[in-house]
């Protein structure tokens, strides 16, 4: 399952859904929460604002998932994401992952959010209370980023 | 021809819009797009070392030959998850 949502998300739904293949022995579960931070010019984050380039965003949340099944011995995916603006302790992610055994279950979860941090196209915006304090997070793009995201 | 062109996050901002509409004479590459909107908004040229291209909605190269109708979007650094 692989899906943009502007509805909190539940963990465990998400888990159901995708339902346990009856060879599967582990079940991990990875929620991607909005953490509190206080900037020392803004003070503190009051929310994160998500935004997506929807339909490549689908398509390219599509091939990570494409892309965790043939790398590891996993039995299904699911990664759903959050839109819209997050309140702190809100979940922005969850990925789940089913697999025999849980090295591969780990593995693939850790995969799969590392691929979304480089090149899914979902961007946030941190909110403070000094709503000129706004800014887009940018990171400066990694070496990997950049090779999965541009062709030669 | 005509492409549309996208932008997102800091983009937006940067442009003042969300898409534009840009007329290209046929062969013109994703980096001929560039350039042309650089001239109008230098700012996007600061960024052009961090901007990420997609072509109809697949990541592309700068050298990518555009078609009539292409969807062009400008990505900077992703901060999903």
């Amino acid at each position: 399952m692989i899906r943009l949502t502007r509805d909190p998300i539940n963990a465990a739904s998400v888990a159901a859904a995708l339902g346990q293949p009856p060879d599967c022995g582990a079940v991990v579960t990875f929620s991607g929460d909005v953490r509190a931070e206080t900037d020392p010019a803004a003070g503190p984050l009051l929310a994160l604002e998500y935004e997506a380039y929807e339909s490549m965003a689908l398509s390219e949340l599509e091939s990570v998932r494409a892309e965790a099944m043939a790398r590891f011995a996993v039995a299904a995916i699911a990664v759903v994401h959050r839109l819209g603006r997050l309140a702190v302790g809100e979940t922005s992610i969850v990925i789940v992952v089913a697999a025999a055994h849980r090295a591969a279950a780990f593995d693939a979860a850790r995969f799969c959010i590392d691929r979304v941090k480089q090149a899914v196209p979902i961007w946030k915006k941190e909110v403070f209370a000094d709503p000129s304090a706004g800014r887009w997070v940018h990171p400066a793009p990694t070496d990997g980023a950049r090779r999965r995201t541009q062709t030669p | 021809m005509k492409v549309r062109v996208l932008f997102f996050a800091a983009m937006t901002d940067l442009a003042g819009v969300r898409e534009r509409v840009l007329d290209l004479p046929e062969g013109a590459t994703a980096g001929d797009l560039i350039a042309l909107l650089s001239a109008d908004l230098p700012a996007l040229a600061d960024r052009r070392g961090s901007l990420m291209l997609a072509v109809n909605r697949t990541y592309a190269s700068a050298a990518t030959v555009l078609s009539d109708g292409d969807e062009v979007a400008l990505i900077p650094p992703v901060s999903g998850g």
